[in-house]
């Protein structure tokens, strides 16, 4: 019963959060903030992340490869395949229910604490337009962030492979580009899309609708990072069902 | 003129408030008093549209809170100033930008000169020229409640509610903070509405006093009653404390 009131909740919430909106000019003010604290602010681990997957992913590829009749190129195109199928979009994703997750609950959930979300109600502004919105707005721009990771898995790959001399320059581009299928591009940054207004929004549920002091904002964002992560496992999966079998 | 008829409200089947009916007057500091847990928060955030009430009506000037159009109720709100325990300012944003913050929300971009020109005022008024750079975390707790009211009268506002406003405050600063309170009421001729257990701010400022039991409204009157009544629950709230039941016993005794 607990877990169908939050989730009816969590509906509510979405629906408070695109009534009675902000002033423009004040939201555009917020929208930057936040594409400040979760999109540039991410850039630095995601691109960290994802060179050095890439990279392992390709060496690990590379060190399995033993039957000489497979071709080396299959170091390119695993690498390739896992990247923009499920490490970039998914694996990334989770990561950033850490770190954009933990965040967003943390704030709302401080300010809970501290009655500033009352005050903004006392105002007369929705604080759920106020707080969220902006943050979904933000996570729009998540596919870049995804869109880089992409290309830096590929380059992280690159280098491993070439460099440590488990395959030539050419076989690993001729790897990259054999049996490619557009619709994988489409199918990932379909359920980035998903996956970023996941991220916004179940932190959100999580610090606005804690109760209690600070020892239960960490708690939230524990609550949060977990929830955030069993969300986007369970996306991805009805997604790849839908769009690929 | 703020008018409770009848209000009740309840958490889980427990009754908070039993049936309050009172009346707030106008350009008075009216306390609301009692203990933990007698039902002084809830009732203010019933007044304040936080709290929906099963029952019972709050008016606004004569007209009931319940009936008010989405519209009137934003109207409403811009005539409300609150003062919350904590100060509940805003982290991010500096003193300035924090009393700037309902005005920002309510008037054009085009008056962002008035609207400084009326922060600058307002800060003048609560005696901190000088801080409008600095951040909530870089001033002291009774600058805080200060940054509160002038945030809370930056939009002028006919009503003003605190709660707790001197909560966590030394004497002389809670002093300070009281006196600023009674001050501002009377020169923006606002209707007060002050939450307290301290019965030191009803000394000082308390105009028009309820005193809240168990979720019922136990006694009221004005400060010059208060320490006169024999009634049983209010002396043994009033007198709890150790300074006012030195200074009973020593009128008692006639010294």
């Amino acid at each position: 019963m607990n877990y169908l009131h939050s989730i009816g909740e969590y509906f509510l919430m979405l629906k408070g959060t695109f009534h009675r909106m902000t002033k423009a000019s004040v939201l555009k003010g917020l929208i930057i903030k936040e594409l400040d604290d979760l999109i540039i602010g991410s850039m630095g681990i995601v691109a960290f992340l994802s060179f050095f997957i890439g990279a392992v992913v390709a060496l690990q590829t590379a060190l399995n490869l033993n039957n000489p009749l497979i071709p080396k190129t299959l170091i390119a195109y695993a690498a390739r395949q896992s990247i923009i199928l499920e490490f970039a979009p998914t694996f990334i994703s989770v990561i950033m229910a850490g770190k954009v997750g933990s965040y967003i609950t943390s704030s709302i959930g401080s300010m809970n604490v501290t009655e500033q979300i009352d005050a903004l109600e006392v105002m007369g502004i929705n604080s759920l337009n106020y707080l969220i919105f902006p943050k979904i707005v933000a996570m729009l721009f998540y596919p870049f962030v995804i869109a880089i990771s992409m290309f830096l898995g590929v380059f992280g790959a690159y280098v491993a492979a070439v460099l440590g001399g488990f395959v030539p320059p050419d076989l690993f581009i001729q790897g990259l580009q054999e049996d490619f299928i557009p619709f994988h591009l489409v199918y990932a940054f379909i359920k980035t899309f998903l996956f970023a207004f996941i991220l916004a929004t179940v932190p959100a549920y999580h610090g606005y609708y804690m109760k209690g002091g600070a020892l239960e904002v960490g708690q939230a964002s524990t609550t949060s990072f977990v929830w955030t992560s069993v969300v986007i496992i369970i996306t991805n999966y009805a997604v790849t069902q839908l769009l690929l079998s | 003129m703020i008018e409770i008829e009848n209000l009740h409200k309840a958490f889980d089947g427990e009754e908070i408030l039993k049936g309050i009916n009172y009346t707030f007057e106008k350009s008075k500091t009216n306390l609301i008093i009692g203990g933990s847990g007698s039902g002084k928060s809830v009732l203010l955030k019933c007044m304040l549209g936080l709290l929906t009430p099963e029952k019972g009506t709050i008016k606004y000037d004569g007209k009931p809170y319940s009936e008010f159009t989405e519209d009137e109720k934003k109207d409403l709100s811009k005539q409300i100033g609150m003062i919350f325990q904590g100060g509940a300012l805003f982290d991010s944003m500096t003193v300035e930008e924090n009393v700037m913050f309902p005005l920002r929300m309510f008037t054009h971009r085009k008056k962002k000169k008035e609207n400084l020109e009326r922060v600058k005022e307002v800060l003048k008024r609560v005696n901190l020229e000088g801080s409008e750079k600095k951040l909530p975390s870089e001033i002291s707790g009774g600058m805080q409640k200060r940054v509160s009211i002038a945030r809370a009268i930056v939009n002028r506002p006919k009503y003003l509610f605190c709660d707790e406003p001197n909560s966590g405050l030394d004497p002389k600063t809670a002093t300070v903070i009281d006196k600023l309170i009674q001050e501002i009421t009377h020169e923006y001729d606002i209707t007060t509405i002050i939450i307290t257990h301290d019965m030191n701010s009803v000394l000082e400022i308390g105009e028009k006093i309820a005193f809240l039991k168990d979720g019922v409204l136990a006694w009221k009157g004005d400060k010059s009653q208060i320490f006169q009544t024999d009634d049983e629950t209010v002396t043994d709230f009033v007198y709890s404390s150790n300074l006012f039941q030195k200074v009973r016993e020593a009128q008692q005794k006639g010294l």
